[in-house]
């Protein structure tokens, strides 16, 4: 049987019918055709579906739609504001901190996350941060220089 | 077969960290609970959600259910052996946003942490940070930051999973389980809440509703560390220990098929031995688990050095 | 030059940073169906039923097929030929596209069920009945050759695929191992990892009633070989009616350049139900069905003199084939493993004997690297070993034995005993710059300091040669290849001077929309943003031979330039008629053509414009500006390089931490910097995580036991260190770019280093050797080895 969901995704307000076992992410995927947030396995390691739940990096494999009910939804899409990237998509690109893209929204959700909880944290610190997030393509180097980059930006920008 | 490969299902006993034989045996335990289990399908099929307000309708749901629900706190182990069909409840009763649940309060006597407060909410508390580190220590050491986002500790030691990190913790560190069910509430020593793997006090149509850590000397002076299983990261050894007022517990998950405390280091150290010392005795006689990642014979190893480590913090 | 040397920020960046990348995964087509594939639980395993009736009557379902339904249909075919020593071809049995009769492996696929929705197909995949007689299964090749051995396909006798040697007579080379001064001996087995590009494979099937055409969307490195495996081998429909699009990939690392069964499942599903059909494989099919990697066991010795030159190689490796013989499978142990054997070194005498075996495992075939890694551990396994025996330097050791430097120009290419012969090289100076970077000087006096406070330090090299852009397509041809390795490029300057290039290459994370634009707008003196690279589509692209082994932009890249080349040519034609001026007169730079020492001048866009608007147009010209070619190279270009691993081990846990990792490469001249650090970056993880992690491990039943994320330890970022990289530059004298290939060395140079390094650390216990990975529990075991028993 259908439930209904009513939740914000990137601030727009959705009402949808959804089978009470639909994962948040294939809700995003399927039903809203938002397809940046990907599936890279079945046993909630990967990260590559991470989103944020009222702005808490969550693995949207790991969470039923029905239980985002009444909650904001922050996905990759939802990053930039219009054309301005958001300054983590900005560093991203300019380190190279992405090469086949697929693990790149889930690392960026998440390190929106560790942002937001320290400002400027170190090597050691954004490493531990993505051991929720496999990354197989860049070693995951350029991916710290990206957050330690986005973290400059991020700090410049609120002094 | 349940699944359509034997990987799959060795995943999923592996994030509940069961080992083959024992984990079937368990399994068909659950399996036969169920009264309408067919080797079928078990993604969620046909299960309906339910949002409870408080704890009263929520257990008021669940005497209207029986066995044929189950609470949905943070989901990050219900969801993982749901999606793997190994688990196909008819009723999700969802749990996590009862606030009441959520809260930690800190009394005089001892820190109350609602059954639905999060790992990560448990790692940033102050009060908790100062009266028993290890407990969050032991916070912050569970799962990614995705994880401790949304798992809570009271779905944590409902699971019951051996190598989960809050057993050791919480066994060290002399809580007690409030339990809540249509009749009333009760309160659990953590020296009877494990009852197996998988196996808890918790009885069928009943809430862990909340957990409490008494502030002690040994509280105050405790620590929890971990080696990590590789590639899960949950515990191949954790060790949690707390040593002041002429007390000391300690104890490990992940050793064995239970979270246990091993009496025979506590009465070394409280006689006065090195942590060195103290700690060579760990796990004696014990049936230690074995697998890939650890025979039985390093595992043990480790855990005496792992012990030896926490004890060296707080001795 | 404008562009070409410089770190231009990737243009491709977009839309995977915004959330608007497309994978196969992503597209949905109007009246779509989804396919999940029943697989087999049992490694080896007769069929003696498949019961569909209950499935069939689940809700949603539209179709179940089963291998009855497939039989008459060839299966997928190998690409690479290799004949056993005696002549007679390889063995090759059938790889149906779904299993009858007997399952060879854990995942065989022997029934596709297609639903309305994925849940509704996996749902009735539940409800299939197969009657299974499980048989013994055999993993291991080298077991699998053994008398009474299971046997995994009943016209194979003894499981061996073919036999293969190469180099000096045997017996030459035993002889000087005979009587060298000194020989290293090592067994290893070159453990067996997974790609897990961390995109899961999937494909969409699609049959067009009102033309009669068919689209497949696949998570391929390589669409046009799957379209000519797919249409002339597997399902015999004409190609011209087979559109295959590989859309944004989410990493291959090899596992996608192959052309699995469930893509021609799709498409032949697709015309017998006349609806598109999706399949995305979830991880655990991942780990049962992407082609894994590596899998040698072998036995190596080298032979030196007093002085620590080496004298002769003798190396014999049973590689497992898994169950079936995959796209390039052949090759791996073979062209690209026994060629590469005389490393940077100048042995004079190398032999090496392959057998190829199959067990009851999964498929394996290229993976990062592809048989150079194998061939790199094999040698400097030996080399480091070699020189704790013979209480050397191992750096020393290195130094004595390399190859002098050529260019290939004036000097010739150096001529190996295994066949190739490289183009260019200078070995000296990657290991000197790599020592400096260390601090070596000081590293043996720190790592003494270290062991007296009872720490274990080590030190590990790696210095290696690769071979990239395998061609040209007549050599690989006689060497079994059943395609041709060239590339093609289409040039096609847009009326306005805008530029579309379409490229066979694929670009799957190595960025070559901005590399191959890099190119483009450089040579044609326009901005970047006028070049737009289209690729990984066969309708769009003439032909292609896809992107692995390295090969894109010395290969695909050399057949762009070769296009801008003809180009010019003519836009020369047409510019000097616009100048009233001779070709011989005008020279082209910066995007115009002007009559020299005059400032006379016609730009390109006015170029391009008049090719189209041929008004004022030289006579008996063709009108429009639009070229395609073909690029076969005169050969395979060799990078190389200097890795060095700094480990620390933890005595009481046996736990090994990567300090510091130094990679000095010469791929070549390098078009854009960053993008070239960055393929060192994740060819360096992938290569650690096979030292330090990764690894199958098989029961004695056949199963994976560590076919999840739950079981198989990859690297995470709080794994490894920042690595430190640096580069030297030696150009291929062979191509017009100049360039090497830089998708695989970091993975090819970095996992005996790391190994090496361990076993520095262990020394002062006199251990040389252990197996990959090295757990934590493995080195605990050796330095607690005080009773002799291990339980496992
Ligand atoms: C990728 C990943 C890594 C992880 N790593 C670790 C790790 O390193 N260490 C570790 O300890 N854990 C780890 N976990 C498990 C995690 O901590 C879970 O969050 C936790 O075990 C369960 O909490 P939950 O709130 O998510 O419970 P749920 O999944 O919602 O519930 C778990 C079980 O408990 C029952 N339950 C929940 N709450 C109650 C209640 N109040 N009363 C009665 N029954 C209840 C449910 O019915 C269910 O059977 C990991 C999980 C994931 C997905
Ligand atoms: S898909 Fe891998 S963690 Fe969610
Ligand atoms: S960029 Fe490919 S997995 Fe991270």
């Amino acid at each position: 049987m259908k439930v209904k969901i009513s939740l914000s995704v990137n601030g727009k307000s959705y009402e949808r019918m959804v089978e009470p076992r639909t994962l948040l992410v294939h809700f995003l995927r399927e039903e809203l055709a938002m397809t940046g947030t990907h599936v890279g396995c079945d046993t909630s390691s990967c990260g590559a579906c991470t989103v944020l739940l009222d702005d808490k990096a969550l693995k949207s494999c790991t969470m039923l739609a029905c239980q985002a009910e009444g909650h904001q939804v922050t996905t990759i899409e939802g990053m930039a504001n219009g054309d301005n990237l958001h300054p983590l998509q900005q560093a991203f690109h300019e380190e190279h901190g992405l090469q086949c893209g697929f693990c790149t929204p889930g690392m960026i959700m998440n390190a929106a996350d560790l942002l937001s909880n320290n400002a400027n944290p170190t090597e050691h610190e954004i490493r531990e941060a993505l051991e929720g997030n496999f990354c197989r393509c860049t070693g995951y180097h350029n991916i710290i220089k990206s957050i330690q980059n986005a973290a400059a930006k991020m700090s410049a920008a609120t002094v | 077969m349940i699944c359509d490969f034997r990987p799959i299902q060795n995943s999923a006993f592996k994030i509940q960290n069961l080992f083959f034989e024992k984990a079937e045996l368990q399994f068909s335990n659950i399996l036969n609970q169920k009264k309408n289990f067919k080797f079928k399908n078990m993604v969620p099929s046909k299960v309906n959600y339910h949002r409870p307000s408080n704890i009263g309708e929520a257990l008021e749901l669940m005497s209207k259910f029986g066995d044929e629900c189950k609470i949905l706190a943070g989901g990050h182990s219900l969801i993982p052996v749901m999606k793997l069909r190994l688990a196909d409840p008819e009723n999700l009763i969802d749990i996590a946003g009862i606030a009441d649940m959520k809260k930690i309060s800190d009394n005089e006597k001892s820190i109350t942490i609602g059954a639905c407060a999060t790992h990560a909410d448990i790692a940033r508390n102050e009060a908790i940070q100062k009266h028993a580190p290890m407990v969050a220590k032991a916070a912050g050491m569970i799962g990614d930051v995705q994880v401790r986002n949304f798992g809570t500790i009271g779905g944590s030691i409902a699971h019951a999973d051996p190598a989960a990190d809050w057993p050791a913790v919480l066994l060290a560190a002399d809580a007690n389980i409030t339990i809540k069910n249509a009749g009333g509430s009760r309160t659990v020593d953590i020296d009877q809440f494990f009852k197996g793997l998988f196996m808890t006090a918790v009885e069928e149509g009943e809430i862990l509703a909340s957990i409490s850590i008494p502030k002690t000397e040994f509280n105050a002076n405790s620590t929890y560390v971990k080696m990590p299983q590789p590639a899960s990261r949950f515990a191949l050894v954790g060790c949690a220990v707390a040593v002041g007022g002429g007390m000391a517990r300690v104890a490990f998950n992940g050793v064995c098929s239970t979270p246990f405390r091993d009496t025979n280091v506590e009465k070394a150290v409280v006689g006065g031995s090195s942590a060195a010392d103290a700690a060579t005795s760990v796990a004696d006689g014990m049936d230690v688990m074995s697998d890939h990642f650890a025979s039985a014979k390093y595992r043990k190893s480790m855990a005496a050095v792992y012990a030896k480590r926490a004890l060296g913090e707080v001795m | 030059m404008t562009f070409i040397g410089k770190s231009i920020k990737r243009v491709e960046d977009k839309r995977f940073i915004t959330g608007q990348g497309k994978y196969t995964d992503d597209i949905v087509l109007p009246q779509m169906t989804y396919a999940r594939f029943v697989r087999s639980p049992h490694a080896h395993a007769e069929i003696r039923s498949v019961d569909i009736s209950n499935a069939e009557k689940m809700p949603g379902v539209v179709k179940i097929f089963t291998g009855a339904d497939v039989a008459e249909i060839n299966g997928v075919p190998c690409g690479w030929q290799v004949d056993f020593i005696n002549g007679e071809t390889m063995k090759e049995p059938k790889h149906p596209l779904l299993v009858k009769d007997k399952a060879m492996h854990a995942g065989d696929a022997v029934a596709m069920v297609i639903a309305e929705t994925y849940g509704q197909a996996k749902d009735a995949a539940e409800m299939i009945i197969v009657d299974y007689n499980p048989l013994p299964a055999v993993t291991d090749a080298k077991a699998a050759m053994e008398e009474g051995a299971p046997q995994v396909h009943p016209d194979v006798p003894g499981n061996l695929a073919f036999d293969w040697e190469l180099g000096n007579a045997k017996d030459e080379v035993d002889a000087a191992i005979e009587n060298a001064h000194h020989v290293t001996t090592l067994e290893f087995i070159n453990n067996r990892v997974v790609p897990n590009a961390i995109e899961p494979r999937s494909a969409i099937g699609h049959f067009d009633t009102s033309n009669d055409k068919y689209t497949l969307y696949t998570s391929t490195q390589n669409p046009h070989l799957v379209r000519l495996l797919l249409c002339a081998f597997v399902l015999g429909i004409p190609e011209h009616k087979v559109r295959v699009v590989g859309p944004d990939v989410g990493g291959g690392f090899g596992s996608k350049i192959f052309h699995y069964t469930e893509e021609a499942m799709v498409i032949w599903g697709s015309n017998q139900i006349k609806r598109p059909i999706k399949w995305t494989a979830e991880r655990s099919e991942s780990f049962l069905t992407d082609a894994h990697g590596r899998d040698h066991r072998t036995k190596a010795q080298m032979a030196f003199d007093k002085d620590g030159k080496v004298l002769a190689l003798k190396a014999h490796t049973y590689a497992n084939m898994g169950a079936y013989l995959s796209t390039f499978a052949p090759a791996v142990p073979t062209y690209l493993h026994g060629t590469l054997l005389q490393g940077l070194y100048t042995t004079p005498l190398i032999h090496v004997h392959v057998n190829a075996v199959f067990t009851n495992t999964n498929a394996v075939d290229a993976y990062r690297g592809a048989g150079r890694p194998e061939a790199t551990y094999l040698l400097e396994r030996l080399m480091d070993t070699a020189a704790l025996e013979m209480n050397m330097d191992p750096a020393e050791l290195r130094f004595k034995n390399f190859i002098p430097k050529f260019n290939g120009v004036e000097e010739p290419g150096y001529q190996t005993q295994v066949a190739l012969q490289y183009d260019s090289g200078d070995y000296h100076p990657v290991l000197k710059r790599a020592l400096e970077m260390v601090g070596y000087e000081n590293f043996r006096a720190e790592q003494k300091a270290a062991l007296d406070s009872g720490k274990l330090l080590g030190i590990g090299f790696s210095t290696y040669i690769e071979a990239c852009g395998i061609a040209p397509s007549a050599v690989v041809g006689a060497l079994g290849a059943r395609a041709g390795l060239f590339e093609s490029a289409q040039v096609r300057v847009q009326p306005t001077g805008k530029v579309s290039v379409y490229s066979g290459s694929h670009s799957h994370g190595q960025g070559h929309e901005t590399t191959f634009a890099q190119i483009v707008a450089d040579r044609f003196g326009i901005p970047l943003e006028d070049v737009d690279i289209v690729h990984g589509d066969s309708d769009a692209v003439a032909f292609g031979m896809g992107t692995y082994g390295s090969r894109s932009l010395a290969v695909g890249g050399s057949a762009i330039v070769k296009s801008i080349d003809k180009v010019i040519e003519k836009g020369t034609k047409i510019a000097a008629h616009l100048l009233e001026a001779s070709e011989e007169d005008l020279e082209f730079a910066e995007g115009k053509w002007t009559v020299k020492g005059t400032d006379k001048s016609v730009s390109f866009g006015d170029v391009s414009l008049t090719s189209y608007v041929p008004h004022n147009y030289p006579e008996g010209l063709e009108p429009g500006l639009d070229f395609s070619s073909f690029y076969d190279p005169a050969n395979f270009t060799y990078p190389f390089g200097a890795h060095v691993a700094i480990v620390e081990v933890e005595k009481e846990t046996g736990k090994t931490t990567l300090k510091r990792f130094i990679a000095v490469d010469d791929v070549g001249n390098v078009i854009n910097p960053m993008i070239v650090d960055g393929q060192i970056h994740g060819g360096l993880a992938q290569g650690i995580g096979q030292a330090l992690c990764e690894g199958t491990i098989y029961d004695d039943s056949g199963q994976l036991v560590n076919g999840s994320y739950m079981d198989y330890v990859m690297p995470r970022a709080d794994d490894l260190p920042q690595f430190e990289i640096d580069r030297t530059v030696t150009p291929c004298p062979h191509n017009p770019l100049g360039v090497k290939g830089a998708g695989e060395a970091g993975c090819i140079g970095s996992t005996p280093a790391v190994v090496n390094a361990v076993m520095d650390a262990l020394s002062p216990y006199g251990i040389y050797d252990v197996q990959m990975p090295i757990t934590s529990e493995k080195i605990w075991n050796i330095l607690n080895d005080d009773s002799g028993e291990t339980e496992e």
